[in-house]
This record gives C-alpha cells, sequence and structure tokens, in this order.
C-alpha cells in the first residue's frame, strides 16, 4: 500500500457526546491547552504568593511571626521549581504547544489525542503530589530549587522527609507527562502539516514550541535519572551522590558518592531548560511583532536557524552553572567559550526584532506593547548573562543578588511578559471574545516598570556582594544600611505587581462573559489558526477540508496587493491587486 | 509617544542608576585588580549595545507607530545580517579573550603561595595552618570525633604539628600570597569574601582551592555563599589580613595537633574541689537556684560547660553592661585559674546526676512546637542538644533561664561578641521571636519534652559513688 501523508487521511475523530468528554475527559488540544494554562497559571499563583511572602522578610525583617528560617527556604524552593517547571515549561508547551501547534501546521488535532489528554491528567497528578508536599509533616523541600546533595537529604535542611520524597516523585510524574505531550508535538510538527506547509513555511512560534521540546525530551531524561539516584541515596543508602561525611556530628554510611555529578546531571538538563522556556517566547514574540508591526520577520531564515543553533548550543554551555562548584577548573576555558558563542545567536534574534520594527507600521496594541517590553527587559537579561557566562567575572558575583536579577530579568519577567502578551493576542481566538484594551494597557505599565524596579536594584547589590538565599543580612560590615532601604523598596515593588494581576484575571473572567464578540481575525494576522471555519474553532479545527498552503507566514505589507496581509491559504491567483 | 518616552526614560533612568546608586563593588584588597577590569570591559560593550539596541528601538517606535503608509517589505538582507553577526562576534571576543586569561591566572597558584585550610561545618568555619613542616597532615571523615574535629590523620608525621584554629576568625598575613584549601566535613559550603572577589564551594570527599595575594591590612567578612541548610545565613566566619609581624604573634599562639591530643584527660576530683565556688549559687547538687538567679547546669555536655566558662573568662560572655546575672560569673572565674581547672571543674559537672528542673513559666506549647522547628535543626528534635553542633541540652534545663537567654540573644544581651563563636547564630536564629510571648510559648514546648534517660542517670550517679 502506498504511503498516505497524515495530512490526507481521514482521520477518525472521535467527537465528544457529552460535558464530560468535551470539557473534562476531553481529547481536543485546544480543551487540553486550556486545561493546561490554568493548571499552570493556578499554581503559578501559589509560587507568586510565595515569593511575596519571601519579599516580606527580607523588606521587613523581625516582623511577620509565620516566616522562620525554615519556612523561607521552602519558599524558596517552592516558588523557583513552580515557577521554572510547574508553570512556565507546563504554560510555554503544554498550553500554547497544545493550541497552536495543529492549528497552526493546518492539522486536525495531535498525531496522538488519547495521549495528550493522559498527558495532561498526569501533568495535574505531578502537581497535586507537589502541593501535597504542603501538608506533610516536616513540609516541603527546602534545599533550594536546584535540589543540590548533600543538604537536600542531610540534617539541617527542611523537609528532608516526605518533603523532598514527594518534590523527587512529582518531578519524576511531571517528566511522565511531558514526555506524553512533547513526543505528540514533535510528531505532529513533522507528520501532520497540511498541504504545502514546508518546514520552511511554519511561523517561528511553531519553529521555537518544536525546537524547545526536542531539547526537552533530551533534557529531562537527565533530571529524571538524578532524581532516582536521589532517592535511591536517601531511602536503600546507595552512594551515587553521598560522600561520606559527618552531619551533626554523626558519621554518615555513605561512601565515595560525588555532589558535584548531581550538578552536572542537574545542569545538563538545567540549561537547556532555560531554552526550554525561552525559544518558544523567541517563536510567539516574532510572530506578534511581524503581525502588529504589520511588517514581515527580518530574516526569517536566520531567525529558524538561530533557534535551531541556540538549541543545539544549549547542550554544551551547562556548566557555566557551576563555576565555583569545585569541579575541574580547567572546564571553565570550554564552557565559558560556549557561553559567550551562544550570545552571538541570541544577539541575532534581538537585531532582527528590532530591524523587523524599522520602517513597519506600528499597531501599538496591548499584545505588541508586552512583546517590545519583552525586547526591554530581554536585552538586559541577556547582556547581563555575558557577565556570568565569562567564568572570571562570575567569581565575584555567582550566588549574589547579580545572579537573583539576571535569571529573573531573563527568564522571569521576559517569558511571562511574553506569555501575557500571547495570551491576549490568542484570546479573541481561543474564547471569541475581544478583551478590554484598557485594562490590559495598565496591566502592561505597572508590570513592566514594577518588575524593572524590582530587578534592577537587585544587579548592583550584586556587585556589592550582597549573598542570595539569605534570611537575614545583619552582622555583615560590608553591606550598607542603605541596601536595607533597597530591599525595602523592592518588596513594595513586588507587591505592587503581584497585586497588579488582578487586574489580568478581572480582564480575562470579565471579557469571558462581557466582552465584545472578536472577529475571526481581529489583528489581520497570516497564520492559519486565524483562517479557521468557525471561531473559535471547533473541535477538528477545520471543518470539511484541511486548508492548502501557498506561502510563508509573513506576507504583510506585500507590495503591490490590496490589503497589507495575505493569509498563508491564498493562492497566489486569489491574492487581490492593489488598485 | 508614551511607549517611547518611557522607553527612554527606563535607558537613561537606567544609565543613572548605574553611575548614582550607591552600591558598587567593597573596595578591593587583593589581587585580583584584574577581575574588576574585566568586569569594567564587560560593562562597556554590554552598556553600549543596551543603550544603541533600545535608542534604536524607540526611533522605531515614534517614527514607524501607526503610519499612514504601508510597512516595507524586505524578507532578508544578507549583508546586514552578516555583518551585524561579525560585530557581535568581535564583541563577544573582546569579552572573552581577558576573561580566559585571567581565569588561566587564577587556577594556577604561583608557586610561592602558601596554603591555607579552610573547613566548613553546618553552620561554622574552622582552620587548619601548615606547622614547621610547611605540610598539611591527611585528613579522613572517619577521624573526625570530639577530640579531634579537623579529621586529622594521628598517623600522618605531617599532621602532628598543624596549626588548629578553632575560632571562626584567621589570620593571614599581607603581600604573600596565600592559597585556600577547601575542605567540608558535611554539606557543601562556599568561601566568599567580597573584598577578595573570589570564591569557591566546599565540597566533601573532595579538596577544592583558591588563591589569592591580600593587599590589604584589616578584617573582612567571611560568607558562606552555598545554601548549606536553614543556618545558612548565620555561617560567618572573619579573615583578619596581618602585617607579617602580627600574624607571626597570632600564629605562635595556637595550638598544634600534637598538643590537643596529649593533654591529659580531667580529673572530676580536683573538679569537685573546685567546685565549692559554685555550690553557693548553683546548688550542692547543681540544680540551680531561682532566687539567685543561678540556672541548672547539670545534664549539659562538658564541651558545652567548659566553653561557656572559657567564654566568661575571656569576658565574651557576661561583659555586656545589661547582662547583669553573667556579669556576676566573671568574678568567679579568677577562682578558675587556667584550662586545665576549667576543664576539670566541666568534667565533675557534666557527670553530676540529673533531674528534670521544675516547671516556672507558662505558655502555648502548641505555638511553640512551631518555633521550635528551627531550633531543633541544632539542638536536636527532643532538645537533647548535639554537642557536635555546639549546640547544648534544653530540656529538662531551667526554664526561666531558657527565656532570659533568648531574650539576651535577641537583643544582642548575650552572643553579640565578635568571638563568640556560636553566639551570632544564636543571635540570628532567636529573630524568629518576635516578643516574649513567643519565647514563653517555645520553652513552654520545651517543657513537655521527656526528662533525660532513667538509664543516662543511674550510670551518672555509679560513677560519681565510686569518686
Amino acid at each position: 500500500m502506498a504511503y498516505v501523508p497524515i495530512a490526507d487521511r481521514g482521520q477518525e475523530m472521535s467527537h465528544p457526546h457529552s460535558w464530560v468528554t468535551k470539557y473534562v475527559w476531553s481529547q481536543d488540544h485546544k480543551v487540553i491547552a486550556i486545561q493546561y494554562s490554568i493548571t499552570a497559571i493556578a499554581v503559578g499563583v501559589v509560587a507568586m504568593v510565595l515569593s511575596g511572602l519571601m519579599r516580606l522578610q527580607l523588606g521587613f525583617p523581625d516582623t511577620f511571626s509565620f516566616i522562620d528560617p525554615n519556612q523561607y527556604y521552602q519558599f524558596v524552593t517552592m516558588h523557583g521549581m513552580i515557577m521554572v517547571i510547574y508553570l512556565l515549561t507546563a504554560l510555554f508547551l503544554g498550553g500554547f504547544g497544545n493550541y497552536l501547534i495543529p492549528l497552526m501546521c493546518g492539522a486536525r488535532d495531535m498525531v496522538f489525542p488519547y495521549m495528550n489528554m493522559l498527558s495532561y491528567w498526569v501533568y495535574l497528578l505531578s502537581v497535586l503530589i507537589l502541593m501535597a508536599s504542603f501538608f506533610v509533616p516536616g513540609g516541603p523541600t527546602g534545599a533550594g530549587w536546584t535540589l543540590y546533595p548533600p543538604q537536600a537529604i542531610a540534617q539541617g535542611t527542611p523537609g528532608i522527609g516526605a518533603g523532598i520524597l514527594l518534590m523527587l516523585i512529582s518531578l519524576g510524574v511531571f517528566i511522565v507527562a511531558f514526555t506524553m505531550g512533547g513526543l505528540n508535538y514533535v510528531t505532529t510538527v513533522l507528520q501532520a502539516r497540511t498541504h504545502g506547509m514546508t518546514l520552511m513555511r511554519m511561523p517561528l512560534s511553531v519553529w521555537g514550541i518544536f525546537t524547545a521540546t526536542v531539547l526537552g525530551l533530551l533534557a529531562f531524561p537527565a533530571l529524571l535519572v538524578s532524581a532516582i539516584m536521589m532517592t535511591l541515596d536517601n531511602l536503600i543508602g546507595t552512594s551515587f551522590f553521598m560522600p561520606a561525611m559527618v552531619s551533626m556530628g554523626e558519621l554518615n554510611e555513605h561512601e565515595g558518592g560525588s555532589p558535584v555529578l548531581f550538578q552536572h546531571l542537574f545542569w545538563f538538563f538545567g540549561h537547556p531548560e532555560v531554552y526550554i522556556v525561552a525559544l518558544p517566547a523567541f517563536g510567539i514574540v516574532s510572530d506578534l511583532i511581524s503581525t502588529h508591526a504589520r511588517k514581515n520577520i527580518f530574516g526569517y531564515r536566520m531567525m529558524v536557524w538561530a533557534i535551531v543553533g541556540i538549541g543545539a548550543l544549549s547542550f554544551i554551555v551547562w556548566a557555566h552553572h557551576m563555576y565555583v562548584s569545585g569541579m575541574n577548573p580547567y572546564f571553565g576555558f570550554f564552557f565559558a567559550t560556549t557561553t559567550l558563542i551562544i550570545a552571538v545567536p541570541t544577539a541575532i534574534k534581538v537585531y532582527n526584532w528590532v530591524l523587523t520594527l524599522w520602517r513597519g507600521n506600528l499597531q501599538l496594541n496591548v499584545p505588541m506593547l508586552f512583546a517590545i517590553g519583552f525586547i526591554f527587559t530581554f536585552t538586559h537579561g541577556g547582556l547581563t548573562g555575558l557577565f556570568l557566562g565569562n567564568v572570571v567575572v562570575d567569581l565575584p558575583l555567582s550566588d549574589t543578588y547579580f545572579v537573583v536579577g539576571h535569571f529573573h530579568m531573563v527568564m522571569g519577567v521576559s517569558p511571562v511578559l511574553v506569555l501575557f502578551g500571547a495570551i491576549y493576542h490568542w484570546f479573541p481566538k481561543i474564547t471569541g471574545k475581544m478583551f478590554s484594551e484598557t485594562l490590559g494597557k495598565w496591566h502592561f505599565w505597572l508590570t513592566l516598570l514594577g518588575t524593572y524596579s524590582i530587578y534592577l536594584p537587585m544587579h548592583y547589590l550584586g556587585f556589592l556582594g550582597v549573598p542570595r538565599r539569605y534570611f537575614a543580612f545583619d552582622g555583615t560590615d560590608f553591606i550598607p544600611a542603605s541596601a536595607e532601604a533597597a530591599n525595602v523598596s523592592i518588596t513594595v515593588a513586588a507587591l505592587i505587581v503581584a497585586a497588579t494581576q488582578i487586574l489580568f484575571f478581572i480582564n480575562v473572567i470579565y471579557s469571558l462573559f462581557y466582552g465584545k464578540k472578536a472577529d475571526p481575525n481581529p489583528w489581520g494576522a497570516t497564520t492559519l489558526e486565524w483562517q479557521t471555519p468557525q471561531n473559535p474553532p471547533e473541535h477538528g479545527n477545520w471543518g470539511d477540508e484541511l486548508p492548502r498552503v501557498y506561502r510563508w507566514a509573513y506576507d504583510y505589507s506585500v507590495p503591490g496587493a490590496k490589503q497589507d496581509f495575505i493569509p498563508q491559504n491564498v493562492p497566489p491567483e486569489a491574492v487581490e491587486k492593489a488598485e | 509617544m508614551l511607549l517611547a518616552v518611557v522607553l527612554l526614560l527606563l535607558v537613561v533612568g537606567t544609565v543613572a542608576f548605574h553611575f548614582l546608586s550607591p552600591w558598587w563593588f567593597t573596595p578591593l584588597a587583593s589581587n585580583w585588580g584584574t577581575i574588576d577590569l574585566t568586569i569594567l570591559i564587560t560593562f562597556w560593550v554590554t552598556g553600549v549595545v543596551f543603550i544603541a539596541v533600545n535608542l534604536f528601538l524607540i526611533y522605531c517606535v515614534l517614527k514607524f507607530r501607526n503610519r499612514t503608509e504601508r510597512a516595507d517589505y524586505e524578507p532578508e538582507n544578507t549583508k546586514l545580517e552578516v555583518g551585524l553577526t561579525v560585530i557581535t562576534a568581535i564583541g563577544v571576543a573582546a569579552m572573552l579573550a581577558p576573561g580566559l586569561f585571567v581565569w588561566g591566572q587564577f587556577i594556577d597558584p604561583p608557586d610561592e603561595a602558601w596554603e591555607l585550610e579552610a573547613l566548613g561545618q553546618q553552620w561554622r568555619w574552622m582552620y587548619r595552618l601548615p606547622g614547621e613542616d610547611g605540610e598539611l597532615g591527611t585528613t579522613d571523615p572517619g577521624f573526625i570525633s570530639a577530640d579531634n574535629p579537623f579529621g586529622i590523620n594521628p598517623h600522618d608525621e605531617r599532621g602532628q604539628d598543624d596549626l588548629l584554629v578553632s575560632s571562626s576568625e584567621v589570620h593571614i598575613p599581607v603581600d604573600r600570597p596565600v592559597t585556600f584549601l577547601l575542605r567540608s566535613k558535611d554539606v557543601l559550603h562556599n568561601f566568599a569574601v567580597a573584598q577578595f572577589r573570589v570564591k569557591m564551594d566546599l565540597v566533601p570527599g573532595l579538596v577544592t582551592y583558591m588563591w589569592l595575594t591580600p593587599t590589604e591590612t584589616g578584617t573582612y567578612d567571611i560568607l558562606c555563599e552555598e545554601l548549606c541548610g536553614v543556618g545558612h545565613f548565620a555561617m560567618r566566619g572573619r579573615v583578619v589580613v596581618d602585617s607579617q609581624e602580627d600574624f607571626d604573634a597570632w600564629s605562635a599562639q595556637q595550638v598544634t595537633f600534637a598538643e590537643t591530643q596529649a593533654l591529659p584527660p580531667p580529673d572530676p576530683t580536683i573538679g569537685q574541689a573546685l567546685y565549692g565556688t559554685c555550690m553557693a549559687c548553683h546548688g550542692v547538687d547543681g540544680s540551680g537556684v531561682e532566687q539567685l538567679n543561678a540556672p541548672k547546669i547539670t545534664g549539659l555536655d562538658e564541651a558545652y560547660i567548659a566553653h561557656q566558662l572559657t567564654n566568661f573568662k575571656k569576658g565574651i560572655r557576661g561583659a555586656n553592661e545589661e547582662d547583669k546575672y553573667g556579669q556576676t560569673m566573671a568574678p568567679m572565674m579568677a577562682l578558675l585559674p587556667d584550662d586545665a581547672s576549667i576543664r576539670h571543674v566541666s568534667a565533675y559537672v557534666a557527670g553530676l546526676p540529673d533531674e528534670q528542673a521544675a516547671t516556672t513559666i507558662e505558655g502555648d506549647a502548641e505555638m511553640g512546637k512551631r518555633y521550635y522547628v528551627t531550633c531543633e535543626q541544632c539542638h536536636g528534635d527532643i532538645g537533647q542538644g548535639i554537642p557536635a553542633m555546639g549546640a547544648p541540652r534544653l530540656s529538662g534545663q531551667s526554664d526561666w533561664y531558657l527565656v532570659r537567654q533568648l531574650f539576651n540573644f535577641k537583643h544582642g544581651i548575650r552572643g553579640a561578641h565578635p568571638d563568640d563563636l556560636y553566639g551570632f547564630q544564636m543571635g540570628a536564629m532567636a529573630r524568629i521571636f518576635r516578643d516574649q510571648q513567643s519565647m514563653f510559648d517555645v520553652v513552654a514546648y520545651i517543657n513537655t519534652m521527656p526528662s533525660p534517660a532513667e538509664g543516662e542517670n543511674q550510670i551518672a550517679s555509679l560513677e560519681l559513688n565510686q569518686e
């Protein structure tokens, strides 16, 4: 039998028959995307509250009796882990990946819809396991989100009983969920694109999400094995990571394990993880900028190769997190070089974003504001990365507030701005309603200015040498009283930013019920998801016939055409000529 | 328009913040000016890019927003893209090359550097200096004990003359390159001195290193900068950079490993005779007399008693003018003229039979249990005390005394002396008690803890009878 491309097969869609199969046990990628997004945002709110509690302690020490050092370190740990894995990874890939890949590629659904559904429910399970650790004796682990042994499972750290066990189990379950989803995303992109959708015609959002998923599939196993090995060290006394040591005056029963080995495994996952979050953001923001600048993305091919190149390089830079870890110091030469090389494709992406704006026709609506805000914060965060990546510059700055400032700019603020921009951008498609511009603008301004006033001063506290992960700073001669003032102002800004997010929730909920009905393509975008027969798209996405693609995703302001955009599914002969 | 103005303000504000903010590097006190220089180069390169990219962005926002004309159609411009790539690569190389050059110096200590070991444990520092042979002896975690806290191999000749510094403060001579050998007893730590610029992790199972030449005399804070548990933020030390003469005088006072091993065991019988003075306030059986503000002193480990007596003698404890009960101990110390007498009397007191002290305070034990989560990291989950952490037993001790000490720690009346090794930690930890009531609560919880094991008492009283 001759091979029939997936796009041509009369795919059997098992349409839902009841409310439960439509909204709960749903196999529709769009519903799963929303389930993923709501869960991720809900758990992200928990992490945001935790960061508020940390900031209360740092800004106003000796004031709140419900924050002790144990809890402080638990808040630090859970905040970091939730934000990086359970919010950002899940929202970009499980949320936007699920929603956008089939729609943008012109597929009816993911290739394996049932597995896609399982992926969400297993993810939810991992979240519940993680949340359960707040309620076990001893509370959640307080080992820092990096979970370094020996302290993650040694005396003196909060949550070394059930806390760390639940954390490691939850990570394992999350990785199972991610693998089921990730295999789906990769297969769908490679096998289920519609006619004419060549790889080099795909929107950059898909390229970013696709490359990030490949990174995830290669990187998460390193985390999985280190979680399993640490659990074995903890429960049955193996010595993968645990050396002989005297803890609280007692010689332990381990011998010969290497804590540095764990760090290598962790960061072999952990550095690609940065790009698992960043690449989808890069892709999505490219599409937002191009659409709202009414201009093709500048240097599309270069952008694609930059995404792929960054993805590949991200696997050989991991030890720049370990310059002062006690690893062989000669590694420093190699990893500093690879790390600074990765700055080149990253810089190209920034240039191409701003060059896309050049001679464009910028529509400064809410998604575009978030996209431009992203360019600003990402430029800042990317440049400070050049400090930390350059091994010898890292010596004074490592483990200080400079690091906290840097990674929050590059991995917190920047992707979150893209996420908000993306939610506003696709809100009319997802819900069929328009959101409130006014609330959206307030949300943008307060978030951008608030976060910048949180993180900019942190870099300078870092130059001073203020260490991160400190419950209190007293008794240190070189830290002046003015640093306390900085901590107060950072805390106030953080609380304002946190409160600002209420505007977002009000906007989403209000618009969902009372918003104006949205046009199917309110932004005049070219990509396929805006060309669906129904708005919002129904199960199966395309009605009877799959769309056929004739052009790349960025035909904006094509000379000679009547409209300033030509959707990907418009054949050349159907393009209306300008008068 | 608004966007362009705000972005411009952000760029101008960032540059202004850079020049006006009071937070910048601490004054350099080591040879690593080259690191500062590399950072400055990085600052210039990245600063120019930051300003250039953002000014271009602002120009685009100003010029090309909501135009009546259409946008340009320009998918690619190979010349421009290659040009920008080359310029970026040059900028990156300009930062990387000096960075790698200086790194090459950092990982290769000069031959003339002397070696000094910094040993970390939760949550304090200790140090070991080579003796006359200029070499440090080998170590192993298996050798670590109360008598050999450094875990030095007793069979290694080179270790016998090693100088052991059990204080958290170490001295080094100025202008002489020194290699810090870093070793951890338990978890990861990090040895960091802001003024020296360089830092390195301590990894159990490894000896890591870093080197520097101190260039300015003075006293500098040592911070642990790798999360090492609940007490991480309280793990502090000090390095004093001395002139060579001052350093020699200081190192002459330090004890060698062989000297610590050769000490004769304390004699409780002599201790009993010395105890006569203590008896007046602390009672014949050491159970304490609240009316005289003398706490119960039985049930404590010998090292803790000796440590506190030494602190009283040296004025590390009880010298604060608000510590009026502590001050009464100081003159008494004249009766314990030397280390040996302190050891004898400590051994005697530690051997006294122990009875649970009477309960005198009231508080909410349920609330106290929540506070105690922090305390138990050092004092143990049933308040039994962990001598290796320098943490005394709490259960069964005079409760009124515990409350008073918590108050003193919190308010810097006790533990604030720079040489009080564990006092700083307790001061930092006592921050969790926001008011007097919370101290009553935690001590009420300690009062609910099981009394000392019956068996232990019997052994202690047997020994006492023999004496």
